[in-house]
C-alpha cells in the first residue's frame, strides 16, 4: 500500500473512531435519561410487586458473568485482529457471539416468566420503567449481534481488509460499551433492587 | 389488516379540506412541470441522490421555506381567529381545529423551519468555512436530511390522513396519554418528530467530528470563524439533548402503544417526570437554533464593518458559557409546578446569568462597528432589527426569569411574545441575514438589495405591530391558546392589531418570495464574482460557482481571518499547496429510501399496522447492511480533470 | 451591483415609512389600552402588588443596559457609516480591548448580581406555599380543575361551587388545588401568582384581596377541547356578606357527594354557576386519591423533586 493511502486509512479510522466516540456518548445520554426515570419510578409499585420481590440475585449475577466473559473474548478476538490471524479472530468472534446469545436468552427468559407471572409492565410504572431500561439495554446487544454477524460474514467473503478491521474495531468498542452500561444495570437495578 | 385505518380518517371539515386539496394540486403541479421539462433525471441524479453537502443544504432551505409557508398559513389561522371569530362561538374554526393548528404551527416552526434552516445553513457553510472539501460522513448527512424530510412528510400526512395533535408543540401529559387523546394525533406528533430528531442527533455528530478533525492545516481551534464556535455549541447541544427527547418521546409513545405507565396519571406513572425530560432537551434546544444566528451575525458585523471582530476571545468564551449555561435552567418552563423557593430561585438565577454572555456579545457586535466603515447592506439591516427585537425579548426573557414575576406572566401571551422576540427577533432574523449574506456565494449573484431593504421593513414593523400587542394582552390576564375569549374583556382590539403585524409580516414574506424570484430572474444583471462582499473567512476565497470538491489545493492558513489577511496585505507570501488528485463521494439512493422507509414504518405505527412496520423495519436493517458493505463509493477526480474545471470556474466569474 | 434607475424605495424612504407605521400602531395601541383593564399592572391583592413592584424593578434595572444598547447601536452605526468618510475615524485592525471587555463583563455581572438577590428574597417571599400572615383567620378553599370548570369546595362551611369562588376581603385564602383533569394552572391576574392544578397532586396557593370587587379568573394550560372556556369568578366580599352568603349556600337543596360529582366531572363546556350543600367532606381527598389509591406510601409523586411541598398544608 502507498503512503498516502496509508495515511487517508489512518485518517479514515481516526474520523469513524471519533464520530463512533462521540455516537457513544449520545447513547450513554440516552441510557442516562433512562436510568433517572427508574431512579424516579422505582418506588411507584402502584400496589404491584417491588424489586426486591421480583429479582433474582443469582441469575443477574450469572448474566453479568457471562456478559463480562463476552467482552473479554471480544477483546481476544481483538488481539487476533491485531496479528493478522484470521482463524482465531473468528473463533473468538464465535465464542463472543454464543456468549451474547446466551446473555440474551437468559434475560428474555426473565422477561418471560415476570409477564407470567403478571407482572408485565402494564401493571405499575417501577415495572414499566424496568422493562425499559433492560430492554433498551438488550436491544442494544441484539443489535451488536447481528453486526458481529455481518463482521463474521465479511470475514468469510473477503478477508481482513482495512473496512473491516475498521468495523471491528468500532464493534469492540460498543460491546464494552454494553457492558459498562449492563454494570450499572446489575448495581442498581438488581443489587440496590435487592437490597431494598 | 389495516390497524386503525379507516375512511373515516379523511378530512370532515372544509379548512382541512382545503388544506389537503391545495397541498395535493401544488404537488401535482410539481409532478407535471417535472415531467413536461424531462427534468425527473436531472433531479434524481443531481439532487435527491447528491452527497454533495452545498447541494444537501439547498435542499434543506428548499423544505424548510415551504415549511415556513405552511406554519405561516397555520399562524393566519391563529391570528384570524383570536382577532375576528373568538367572540362568538359559530366561526369557522372550531376549537379542536384551533388546537390542531396551534400544535402545528409550534412543531412545524422550530423543527421543519428552525431546524430545517439550521441544518441547511451547516451544510453550505460549514465545511467552506473550515476549508474542508466535504463533511465527515456523507452517507449519514444525506440520510439525516432525508429522515429529517421523512418527519416533514408524516406531519403534513396528518392533514389528509387522520388528525394532528391537539396537546401543543410540547404534548404534556396526561393531555397527550391515551386517556385524553385516544386518536392518532399524538401518535403524529411523536413519529415526526421522533424520526427528524434522529436525523438531527446524526447530523449533530456529522459536523461535530467534520468540524474537529477535517479543518485546513493551521486552522487551529482559535483561528476558526466564530460561526464555526457557535455551531460548535449548538451541535454540543444536540449531541447531549436530543438523546433525551429521543428516550422521551419513546416513553410517550410506549405508554401509548403497549400500556406503559411513564406518564400516566394512574399506576404510579409521573407526569412531571415528562415535563422535566421534555424540558431538558427543549430548553437546549432553543439555544441549539439561537447560537447559530449569533454565529453569523458575528460573521456579518465584521465584514460590513470592514474590521476585526471586536473580542474574538470573549465571543468565544461566551459561546461556551452559553452552551453549558443552557442546560442548567430548564426548570424556569414550569416555575408553577410548585417547586420549592430554593429550587425555583436557583433555577431563575442561573437563567439571568444568561443574560451575561449574551450581552457581552451584544456589546461586541456594537463594538465591532466602532472606527469601522459600516455599509448597510441587506445583512447588516437584518443585524440591526435583530439586536432592536433581540433586546426586548432579552429585558422580557430576564422578567419570566424571575419566578415572583414569572407567576403572574407564566402560560400567558407575555410569555408567548417573549419567545416569539427570540425566535423571530433573533434565529429568524439571524438565518435571513445569512441568506442574504452567502446567497451571492452559491448562486453567483446578489439578491435584489430594495426588495430586500422592504422585505426587511416589512417583517420588523410586522413583528413588532403583530407581537408587542401580545405582551399588553398577556398582562391583561390574556392566557396563551385560546380559542375564545369573552367581548367584555376589550381585548378584541388588541388582537386585531396583532392580526395586522400578521399581515405585515406576511407582506415581508411575499416580498422575500418575489426578491428571489425577481433576482433569478434578472441574474445577469445582478451577477458578481466570488467575493463580493470583501469576505474574511474561507468560503470567499474559493471560486463561484463552487466546485463539488470546494477547494482545488488544500494551502494551509495562518491567520484568523487568513482570507482577508492574503488579499490586504500584499507583503504577505502566499503559501503554496500541490494539486492531487481528489476523491468526491458518488451519488447514491440509500438516503432517500431509508427516508422512504422511515415514512413507511412512522405511519404504519401511527396506525397500528403492525405488519407493515416489521416489513418496514426488516427491510431497512437490510438496506442498512448492504449499505455498509459498499465497495466503490468515491470517484476521484484526477489532475488533468481538476486543472480543467478551476480554469473554467476562475475564467468565468473572474 | 449595477446602479439602475433610482429605485423608489430608497433605504431613506423606507426607513421614515416604517417609522410613521410604527408610530400610528403605536398610537392604536396606546389608545385601545384601557390601562385600568391591566389586571397584573393593577393589582388588587397583596400577593399581586409585590409581583407588580417586582416587574417594575426588573424593567428598570434591566434599563441600565438595554437603553445604553439602543443608544450605542444607533450611535454608531451612524457615525460609522460607510459614506461618512471624513468625519470618522476607521482602525480596520482593532479587534478587542481588554479594559472595555472587562467593562462588558463586569456591567451584566453587576447587575444580574443585584437582581439575583432580589430573586432569591422575593422567590422566597412570593412562595405561593407561605401562608399569608394575617391577624384575621384564614379562609380554607379547596380547588379542583375539572374539564372544563372549577370546583370550589369549602370544607369549613361545608359548601361548594362552580365556576364561582367566593372569599372575605383583606383576609388570606389558602386554596388547596388539584385536579381530575389533564394538567390545568389556577390563575386570577389582579391577585397574583398561579398554579398548576395536577391529578394526585395537592399545590397550595394563598391569596388576599385588598378590597371588595370581581375579579376574572381562569386557566392557562390547555386541558382539553374546552379550554378556553374554563373562566370563573372570583368575588371579594365583606365578611358579613360572605358568612350570610355561606350559610345560604350551606341550605342548599344541591347536594355534593360522590354520585353528583362523577356527573359534575364528566366533559362539559359553557358550565353555568351551581351552589352545592358539601354533603361529602372528603370528597377533595377522594377526587385525589383516584390518581393514588394504587400507590404505596413512598409515592413516585414525592421523589420527583419537584413537589417537595406535597402534605405541608
Amino acid at each position: 500500500m502507498s503512503t498516502p493511502r496509508l495515511i487517508e486509512q489512518k485518517f479514515l479510522d481516526y474520523k469513524t473512531s471519533s464520530g463512533f466516540w462521540l455516537y457513544l456518548m449520545t447513547d450513554c445520554v440516552l441510557f442516562a435519561s433512562l436510568f433517572a426515570t427508574y431512579a424516579v419510578l422505582h418506588a411507584a409499585i402502584a400496589g404491584g410487586p417491588s424489586a426486591s420481590d421480583i429479582f433474582e440475585l443469582p441469575m443477574a449475577l450469572t448474566e453479568t458473568i457471562i456478559l463480562l466473559t463476552s467482552s473479554f473474548t471480544c477483546g481476544l478476538a481483538l488481539l487476533a485482529l491485531r496479528h493478522n490471524n484470521l482463524k482465531q479472530l473468528i473463533v473468538w468472534l464465535g465464542v463472543t457471539y454464543i456468549l451474547g446469545v446466551s446473555f440474551l436468552t437468559i434475560e428474555l427468559s426473565e422477561f418471560g416468566s415476570l409477564i407470567q407471572a403478571g407482572h408485565s409492565w402494564q401493571q405499575s410504572a417501577f415495572l414499566s420503567a424496568f422493562f425499559t431500561l433492560v430492554g433498551t439495554h438488550g436491544l442494544h446487544i441484539t443489535v451488536g449481534l447481528l453486526w458481529l454477524l455481518v463482521i463474521v460474514g465479511v470475514l468469510f467473503k473477503r478477508g481482513i481488509t482495512p473496512k473491516v478491521k475498521r468495523q471491528l474495531m468500532l464493534f469492540g468498542l460498543f460491546w464494552h460499551f454494553l457492558d459498562l452500561v449492563w454494570i450499572f444495570i446489575f448495581t442498581v437495578v438488581y443489587l440496590m433492587g435487592v437490597a431494598a | 389488516m389495516w390497524g386503525r385505518l379507516s375512511l373515516d380518517a379523511l378530512p370532515h371539515d372544509m379548512i382541512t379540506i382545503g388544506g389537503v386539496v391545495g397541498g395535493g394540486l401544488a404537488i401535482l403541479a410539481g409532478i407535471a412541470a417535472l415531467k413536461y421539462f424531462k427534468k425527473w433525471r436531472w433531479l434524481w441524479t443531481n439532487w435527491l441522490t447528491s452527497l454533495d453537502p452545498k447541494k444537501i443544504g439547498v435542499m434543506y432551505l428548499v423544505v424548510a421555506t415551504v415549511m415556513l409557508l405552511r406554519g405561516l398559513a397555520d399562524a393566519g389561522m391563529l391570528r384570524a381567529q383570536q382577532a375576528v371569530f373568538a367572540t362568538s362561538d359559530n366561526g369557522p374554526i372550531s376549537a379542536d381545529l384551533f388546537q390542531q393548528v396551534f400544535s402545528a404551527h409550534g412543531t412545524i416552526m422550530i423543527f421543519f423551519v428552525a431546524m430545517g434552516a439550521l441544518f441547511g445553513l451547516l451544510n453550505l457553510i460549514v465545511p467552506l468555512q473550515i476549508g474542508a472539501r466535504d463533511v465527515a460522513f456523507p452517507l449519514l448527512n444525506s440520510i439525516s436530511f432525508w429522515l429529517f424530510v421523512a418527519g416533514m412528510v408524516l406531519i403534513n400526512l396528518s392533514l389528509a390522513v387522520g388528525e394532528f395533535s391537539t396537546a401543543g408543540w410540547l404534548a404534556y401529559p396526561p393531555l397527550s396519554g391515551l386517556q385524553y387523546s385516544p386518536g392518532t394525533g399524538v401518535d403524529y406528533w411523536i413519529w415526526s418528530l421522533q424520526i427528524a430528531g434522529i436525523g438531527s442527533l446524526l447530523s449533530g455528530i456529522n459536523f461535530l467530528i467534520t468540524i474537529f478533525t477535517m479543518r485546513r492545516p493551521g486552522m487551529s481551534l482559535m483561528k476558526m470563524p466564530i460561526f464555526i464556535w457557535s455551531v460548535i455549541g449548538c451541535l454540543l447541544l444536540v449531541a447531549f439533548a436530543f438523546p433525551i427527547l429521543t428516550a422521551t418521546l419513546s416513553m410517550l409513545s410506549l405508554d401509548r402503544t403497549i400500556g406503559t405507565h411513564f406518564f400516566t396519571s394512574e399506576m404510579g406513572g409521573n407526569p412531571m417526570m415528562y415535563v422535566n425530560l421534555i424540558w431538558a432537551w427543549g430548553h437546549p434546544e432553543v439555544y441549539i437554533l439561537i447560537l447559530p444566528a449569533f454565529g453569523i451575525f458575528s460573521e456579518i458585523v465584521p465584514v460590513f464593518s470592514k474590521k476585526r471582530l471586536f473580542g474574538y476571545t470573549s465571543m468565544m468564551l461566551a459561546l461556551m458559557a452559553i452552551t453549558f449555561l443552557s442546560f442548567t435552567v430548564w426548570l424556569h418552563h414550569f416555575f408553577t409546578m410548585g417547586s420549592g423557593a430554593n429550587v425555583n430561585a436557583f433555577f431563575g438565577i442561573m437563567t439571568m446569568v444568561i443574560a451575561i454572555p449574551t450581552g457581552v456579545k451584544v456589546f461586541n457586535w456594537i463594538f465591532t462597528m466602532y472606527r469601522g466603515r459600516v455599509k448597510f447592506a441587506t445583512p447588516m439591516l437584518w443585524f440591526m432589527g435583530f439586536v432592536v427585537t433581540f433586546t426586548i425579548g432579552g429585558l422580557t426573557g430576564v422578567l419570566l426569569a424571575v419566578p415572583g414575576i414569572d407567576y403572574q406572566v407564566h402560560n400567558s401571551l407575555f410569555l408567548v411574545a417573549h419567545f416569539h422576540n427570540m425566535i423571530i427577533g433573533g434565529v429568524l432574523f439571524g438565518f435571513f441575514a445569512g441568506v442574504a449574506y452567502w446567497w451571492p456565494k452559491f448562486t453567483g449573484f446578489y439578491l435584489h438589495e430594495g426588495l430586500g431593504k422592504v422585505a426587511f421593513w416589512c417583517w420588523l414593523i410586522g413583528f413588532l405591530v403583530a407581537f408587542l400587542p401580545l405582551y399588553a394582552l398577556g398582562l391583561m390576564g390574556a392566557a396563551r391558546r385560546l380559542d375564545g375569549y369573552d367581548a367584555s374583556l376589550g381585548w378584541q382590539g388588541l388582537f386585531i392589531v396583532a392580526g395586522v403585524g400578521m399581515v405585515i409580516i406576511l407582506a415581508g414574506v411575499f416580498f422575500q418570495i418575489v426578491q428571489a424570484g425577481y433576482s433569478i430572474w434578472k441574474r445577469d444583471e445582478l451577477r458578481v464574482g466570488s467575493d463580493p462582499w470583501d469576505g474574511r473567512t474561507l468560503e470567499w476565497a474559493t471560486s463561484t460557482p463552487i466546485a463539488e470538491y470546494n477547494f482545488a489545493t488544500l494551502a494551509p492558513v495562518t491567520y484568523r481571518d487568513d482570507f482577508w489577511e492574503q488579499k490586504h496585505r500584499p507583503e504577505l507570501k502566499k503559501p503554496t499547496a500541490l494539486i492531487e488528485p481528489i476523491r468526491v463521494p458518488k451519488n447514491t439512493g440509500i438516503g432517500v429510501i431509508v427516508g422512504l422507509l422511515a415514512v413507511v414504518i412512522g405511519f404504519a405505527i401511527i396506525w397500528h399496522i403492525w405488519w407493515l412496520a416489521i416489513i418496514g423495519l426488516v427491510t431497512t436493517i437490510v438496506l442498512i447492511i448492504t449499505a455498509t458493505l459498499r465497495e466503490d463509493t468515491e470517484r476521484i477526480v484526477s489532475i488533468d480533470e481538476i486543472m480543467a474545471k478551476e480554469k473554467r470556474l476562475r475564467g468565468t466569474s473572474a | 451591483m449595477k446602479k439602475s434607475r433610482q429605485p423608489f424605495f430608497t433605504p431613506w424612504r423606507i426607513a421614515i415609512l416604517a417609522c410613521l407605521v410604527l408610530i400610528i400602531a403605536g398610537l392604536g395601541t396606546f389608545l385601545l389600552l384601557d390601562g385600568k383593564n391591566i389586571a397584573v399592572l393593577n393589582p388588587r391583592g397583596i400577593v399581586a402588588d409585590k409581583e407588580k413592584d417586582l416587574i417594575i424593578f426588573t424593567v428598570l434595572l434591566g434599563s441600565v443596559v438595554v437603553v445604553p444598547v439602543f443608544i450605542m447601536l444607533f450611535a454608531f452605526a451612524w457615525k460609522y457609516r460607510e459614506g461618512n468618510t471624513k468625519a470618522a475615524k476607521y482602525t480596520p485592525e482593532a479587534d478587542g480591548n481588554r479594559v472595555i471587555e472587562v467593562i462588558w463583563w463586569g456591567i451584566p455581572l453587576i447587575i444580574i448580581g443585584v437582581l439575583s438577590v432580589v430573586t432569591w428574597t422575593s422567590t422566597h417571599d412570593l412562595d405561593p406555599y407561605k401562608a399569608l400572615e394575617s391577624d384575621k383567620e384564614a379562609v380554607s378553599i379547596q380547588v379542583v380543575a375539572l374539564q372544563w370548570k372549577w370546583l370550589f369546595m369549602y370544607p369549613e362551611q361545608g359548601i361548594a361551587t362552580v365556576n364561582e369562588v367566593r372569599f372575605p376581603e383583606d383576609t388570606p385564602v389558602n386554596f388547596t388545588i388539584t385536579a381530575d383533569a389533564p394538567m390545568s394552572a389556577f390563575w386570577i391576574p389582579n391577585l397574583g401568582t398561579q398554579t398548576y392544578a395536577m391529578n394526585g397532586m395537592s399545590s397550595q396557593l394563598s391569596l388576599q384581596a385588598h378590597e371588595t370587587g370581581e375579579y376574572r379568573g381562569s386557566n392557562t394550560n390547555i386541558n382539553g377541547e374546552g379550554y378556553s372556556e374554563m373562566d370563573f369568578k372570583a368575588i371579594s366580599t365583606t365578611r358579613q356578606e360572605f358568612d350570610l352568603w355561606t350559610k345560604a349556600v350551606a341550605g342548599s337543596d344541591k347536594h355534593l357527594d360522590w354520585t353528583t360529582y362523577e356527573q359534575l366531572a364528566r366533559p362539559s363546556k359553557d358550565q353555568p354557576v351551581v351552589y352545592y350543600m358539601l354533603h361529602q367532606p372528603k370528597l377533595y381527598d377522594m377526587i385525589r386519591g383516584k390518581y393514588m389509591d394504587m400507590n404505596s406510601a413512598s409515592s413516585s409523586k414525592d421523589s420527583s423533586g419537584t413537589m417537595n411541598h406535597e402534605g405541608m398544608h
